[in-house]
């Protein structure tokens, strides 16, 4: 009886309790264009004060005066490229989840592909080395160490 | 060759560690990119804290090395730093300007009227899009600027009396003679 009503108190445990959705204001749309590029745009950029959040998902009181500024500059007519540039004019690579290719960002982008190439080298070289060796490489004195090894109870 | 393959691994543990370990020292969250140094003030006309029927423009800003701070009575941080702004204004001499960041006018004048106004004047931000336009990150934020009205430093956070005389002071003086 008691193992159930920890089971019981265990399950309760994992209710969520209110979730966490922040509170995003209510905009008026000119026409549901701009309504849909809205939320991509908020969607794509990068909340600045919060580490890791798009402005979509912060409460915070800049992510919601960059919500303002992307729903007028969609109203102006400005373009997504057009918007990007102005935010980055502003905010830097930090409001961008894909940073721009810069001096700054080049071990950031070019990094993994290095990692890769010097991966495939060790890969190549050591398949290389395995060729070449002819299989027993094992001196009389290490045969003998491992037998020892091998008989030890 | 069998024992320098062993180091392989080792070498590879030692150099994650490294990098890792100088990402999380070195980076300071705080430090965040000031992209708008070295630039101008963006234009703006917003109204006046005091005066709420008189535009104020980046016009008003020429003439004097000032700091610019961003500010609100919603905001623990700015309150707790305006004793060191008064300081500064009163035994420094320097010019402050206030930038009221999405806050309550009324409020914000209250606050003044109990605690004091070292600001030069205030301006009225209460959309904010001047702070967008500074790439203002969130409240305190304190920008030096030149006597032309270009942006010389942003500090992020709490103006201190060591932040003020390490890093603030000597841009004033430098761009106060500079110009």
């Amino acid at each position: 009886m008691r193992v159930l009503k920890l089971l019981g108190l265990l399950v309760l445990l994992t209710v969520p309790v209110g979730q966490v959705i922040p509170a995003i204001e209510a905009q008026a749309f000119p026409n549901d264009g701009v309504k849909a590029r809205y939320y991509d745009l908020i969607a794509e950029f990068r909340c600045p004060q919060c580490l890791n959040t798009n402005l979509a998902g912060s409460d915070a009181m800049i992510a919601q005066d960059l919500r303002k500024t992307i729903l007028r500059l969609l109203i102006e007519g400005k373009t997504d490229a057009e918007i990007e540039t102005y935010l980055y004019d502003r905010y830097g690579d930090f409001i961008l989840y894909e940073p721009r290719l810069t001096p700054r960002t080049w071990l950031l982008w070019l990094g993994p592909l290095g990692l890769g190439i010097l991966g495939l080298w060790i890969w190549l070289s050591l398949g290389w080395k395995r060729k070449r060796s002819d299989g027993n490489t094992l001196s009389e004195d290490e045969q003998r160490r491992v037998q020892r090894l091998l008989e030890r109870p | 060759m069998a024992k320098q393959s062993v180091l392989i691994p080792l070498c590879a543990f030692a150099i994650l560690v490294g990098v890792l370990g100088l990402g999380f020292t070195l980076s300071d969250h705080n430090d965040l990119p000031a992209q708008r140094v070295d630039e101008s003030m963006p234009s703006f006309s917003l109204p006046s804290l005091w005066q709420p029927e008189s535009q104020i423009t980046a016009a008003a800003l020429d003439g004097e090395a000032a700091l610019i701070n961003v500010w609100a009575t919603w905001c623990p941080s700015c309150i707790a730093e305006h004793a060191e702004l008064a300081r500064i204004h009163s035994e420094e001499g320097v010019r402050i300007v206030g930038v009221n960041y999405n806050d309550d006018p009324e409020a914000a004048r209250a606050f003044l009227r109990k605690w004091g106004d070292p600001y030069a004047f205030h301006i009225v931000d209460a959309e904010g899009t001047l702070a967008v336009d500074l790439g203002v990150y969130g409240a305190p934020e304190t920008f030096v600027i030149d006597s032309r009205g270009v942006i010389r430093y942003r500090h992020v956070g709490v103006v201190t009396e060591r932040v003020f005389e390490e890093k603030l002071k000597p841009l004033l003086v430098q761009f106060q003679e500079a110009s």
